[in-house]
């Protein structure tokens, strides 16, 4: 028992089958994401929200199925301290466009 | 009886350990994330201002920029089979793993610096427009990371040879395991927001 938690040190489930869905469903994302720009068919704002949504879902896919980040104890100290750092990115860039963009709008 | 409770003990001690050095390897993560944050940031600002210079659409490549993707892609996942085959205590095939990943992010460096060298030479480096001395900043920055990873993996390689499977080249692997998926994960951001968006 005490081998099996050593193995695994914190991360969740470790296997073949578990990279190869995570592969998968990466491959699948960056394909609609380089495929809604190759075929341009959508218009510019609707094509941004179809790639910021692909891109949001593989990060969240790499998370899971690579980093193995879960609803498990022994993980949740991982998912808090990264859940405050998606708050700070959130301050980081959100502001920086909004104070940026408005002063810009504001000296036309 | 006794033994085994010392046993028992030890072997926990020793997997709490490995724990909280894995945590603060992450902990560490997280404040890189914040410094390409802020890099984002930054790019997002500057994105529009080319001063005269050549916007996305006449610098970027698309089918190469998806191979570069893939080379990526592919190599954090055959690093991840790596670490499937060190739970079986499999040396060869962590070793085959981690020979496959090193090429494959080589791979990714080697284009990158191509494109850089490609466009600092037709004239359109850093010290062009606003836009691309953030393009430059933020996925240079990326790029130093991934080579820093693949020299710490040359590293991994020389003592998994030497040295075998122990505690620590494994919790070291696990540790690098961490990195190699969260350049992934920062990639992302980066095809998306640098390449991609500029292009629709």
């Amino acid at each position: 028992m005490s081998e099996i938690h050593n193995e695994n040190m914190g991360a969740g489930r470790i296997n073949t089958k578990h990279y190869v869905i995570g592969f998968a469903l990466a491959v699948i994302l960056t394909l609609v994401s380089f495929g809604i720009v190759l075929t341009n068919v959508a218009p510019k704002y609707v094509a941004a929200i179809g790639l910021f949504a692909a891109a949001i879902l593989q990060m969240l896919v790499h998370l899971h199925y690579f980093l193995h980040l879960d609803k498990s104890s022994e993980q949740r100290w991982n998912v808090l301290a990264i859940a405050f750092t998606a708050l700070i990115l959130f301050v980081f860039i959100g502001g920086s466009l909004w104070i940026i963009y408005t002063l810009n709008a504001r000296m036309m | 009886m006794n033994t085994d409770t010392t046993a028992y003990t030890f072997e926990a001690e020793r997997a709490s350990q490995m724990e909280i050095k894995t945590f603060g390897f992450w902990i560490y993560l997280m404040s890189d994330l914040v410094l390409f944050s802020v890099l984002f940031a930054t790019f997002a600002v500057l994105m529009n201002n080319y001063a005269g210079g050549p916007g996305p659409r006449q610098l970027f490549d698309l089918p190469y920029l998806l191979g570069e993707t893939m080379f990526l892609l592919v190599s954090s996942f055959t690093f991840g089979l790596s670490i499937v085959a060190m739970q079986h205590k499999k040396t060869k095939m962590v070793l085959a793993g981690l020979i496959v990943s090193f090429l494959l992010g080589l791979g990714f460096v080697v284009m990158e610096i191509h494109e850089f060298y490609g466009m600092v030479m037709a004239g359109h480096g850093p010290e062009e427009s606003a836009f691309l001395s953030s393009f430059f900043a933020l996925v240079g920055t990326h790029g130093t990371h991934v080579g820093f990873g693949l020299i710490w993996m040359l590293v991994m390689m020389i003592q998994v040879v030497i040295r075998g499977l122990s505690d620590g080249v494994r919790s070291r692997l696990m540790r690098l395991s961490l990195f190699w998926h969260f350049l992934d994960i920062v990639w992302v951001g980066v095809f998306t927001v640098v390449y991609l968006l500029g292009m629709v």
